[in-house]
């Protein structure tokens, strides 16, 4: 498993590990968005987690990208990475945020900007793929909408099915229903009857997890059918809005957090 | 146009996709057969050779553009833009899209519904395919058009899994653009 990938699993013992190791962040700004990466002093190789952008100018690509550009590729060959650290930061560079979207204090996390770089999106589906191709994953759950997005090629190039978790009363067919809990009020989730089959091993997808709250209503959905959710994966972490714990004992790998 | 008169007659994709759509009568309301694709993405085999017939046709034809539909449009799109190394652009109801973006209202059966899509998506010259599961009357595809050809993209062809029968021969419905097809509607065979 790749060092991404650990320092992502919330196992408990690994994460307070993972606390107590003193960590060096250095800010490199590439395209104007500003990219950590944290060091790990034990380590030969350099982990690259890319955090959110806290602004985004993309008309910032001035003059001044590119000595910053070089330095950041100038730490990067000087490592020895595997090639999921360079995707990374490139992944999370494509990401927009746009300043109060749906409403005033909210800082969205655009992934379509992603979509519209190929090589990107190509990474961003790659490194989920590398991760579960041995795990028997039988089943892929995305909710909608973007989990649409993403869901759909990761079974394809998995042999798995995939399984849309939808809004009300959009699924024609017979479907069993999950409530889950808004910030006002409640909303459901729906899954077909039949379209999972019980001991099957699923991933949930979604682009982005911020209270857990879909996620785990899609959990509880497909363990009420007998369904084993293996993992819950996503492009993109908030984790100031706690999600990971909402899922309980279901692991949670995001890229960027 | 049809696939099966178009290059892919006798593929046996073609009938394996047929068989793998459910119907389901009277949803959303009564007298509609709806056809049900979510049968269809449990079979990996089907949903793989859906994916790759449009891949196999779009893959040279210098396409940088994929546009899905909201919201089974993503279903498909997504997978035929990685195949061909193609942006995936969606195109979405009102208030989903945080960008800036156009919007193009088009006619339901009943009253008036809406398109956005980011302003900043695509390029002028860049060629583009619109995907959906299902055409019908063609409303949502020309407003897909629209919305593409207004940002100066050129759109090459609309590309759906199944076709109802009105859209065949209504290319004026889709501005004159070329409408690609795979399967026609299912029947209701009864209940299972």
């Amino acid at each position: 498993m790749d060092i991404i990938g650990q320092a992502f699993t919330p196992h408990r013992a690994q994460l307070s590990g993972a606390k107590t190791v003193p960590e060096t962040y250095k800010r490199y700004f590439h395209r104007g968005i500003s990219v950590k990466t944290i060091e790990l002093p034990n380590s030969t190789s350099t982990t690259t987690t890319a955090r959110r952008a806290e602004h985004t100018n993309l008309a910032a690509a001035a003059g001044g990208e590119r000595d910053q550009l070089t330095s950041f590729e100038v730490h990067m060959a000087s490592s020895t990475t595997d090639a999921a650290d360079d995707r990374i930061p490139r992944i999370a560079s494509t990401i927009r945020v746009i300043q109060d979207f749906p409403k005033p204090g909210i800082q969205f996390q655009d992934i379509t900007t992603l979509l519209l770089d190929p090589r990107a999106f190509k990474d961003a589906i790659d490194l989920f793929v590398e991760r579960y191709k041995d795990q028997n994953i039988n089943v892929v759950a995305g909710i909608e909408a973007r989990g649409f997005i993403f869901g759909p090629p990761i079974a394809l190039a998995m042999g798995a099915k995939f399984v849309p978790m939808r809004k009300p009363k959009k699924l024609p067919g017979e479907v069993i229903s999950e409530e889950y809990s808004l910030e006002y009020g409640t909303d459901k989730m729906e899954m077909h009857v039949g379209a999972v089959q019980s001991g099957e091993r699923a991933l949930v997808v979604d682009d982005l997890i911020a209270t857990g709250g879909t996620l785990s209503a899609a959990i509880r959905l497909l363990e009420r059918v007998g369904v084993h959710v293996v993992e819950c994966a996503c492009v993109i972490e908030l984790p100031e809005l706690k999600g990971r714990d909402r899922l309980g004992d279901k692991p949670l790998f995001v890229l960027i957090s | 146009m049809f696939a099966a008169e178009n290059g892919l007659k006798g593929d046996p994709r073609l009938q394996a996709i047929s068989d793998a759509i459910r119907v389901i009568p009277h949803f959303p309301k009564p007298g509609i057969m709806f056809q049900d694709i979510t049968t269809l993405l449990l079979n990996h085999k089907v949903f793989k050779d859906t994916v790759d017939i449009f891949v196999d046709r779009y893959k040279d034809m210098d396409i940088s553009v994929v546009a899905g539909i909201e919201a089974r449009g993503f279903m498909f799109g997504p997978s035929i833009a990685l195949a061909i190394g193609a942006k995936f652009v969606p195109l979405r109801k009102p208030g989903k899209l945080p960008g800036d973006v156009i919007s193009e209202a088009y006619e339901l059966e009943y009253g008036k519904d809406c398109l956005e899509m980011h302003i900043d998506a695509v390029q002028r010259g860049e060629r583009a395919v619109v995907i959906d599961d299902l055409v019908a009357t063609g409303g949502t595809l020309s407003a897909a058009i629209k919305l593409l050809e207004s940002m100066e993209a050129e759109v090459v062809e609309c590309a759906c899994v199944i076709g109802l029968p009105e859209a065949k021969g209504r290319q004026s419905r889709l501005n004159g653009k070329p409408l690609y097809i795979l399967v026609e509607p299912r029947e209701f065979e009864g209940y299972c």
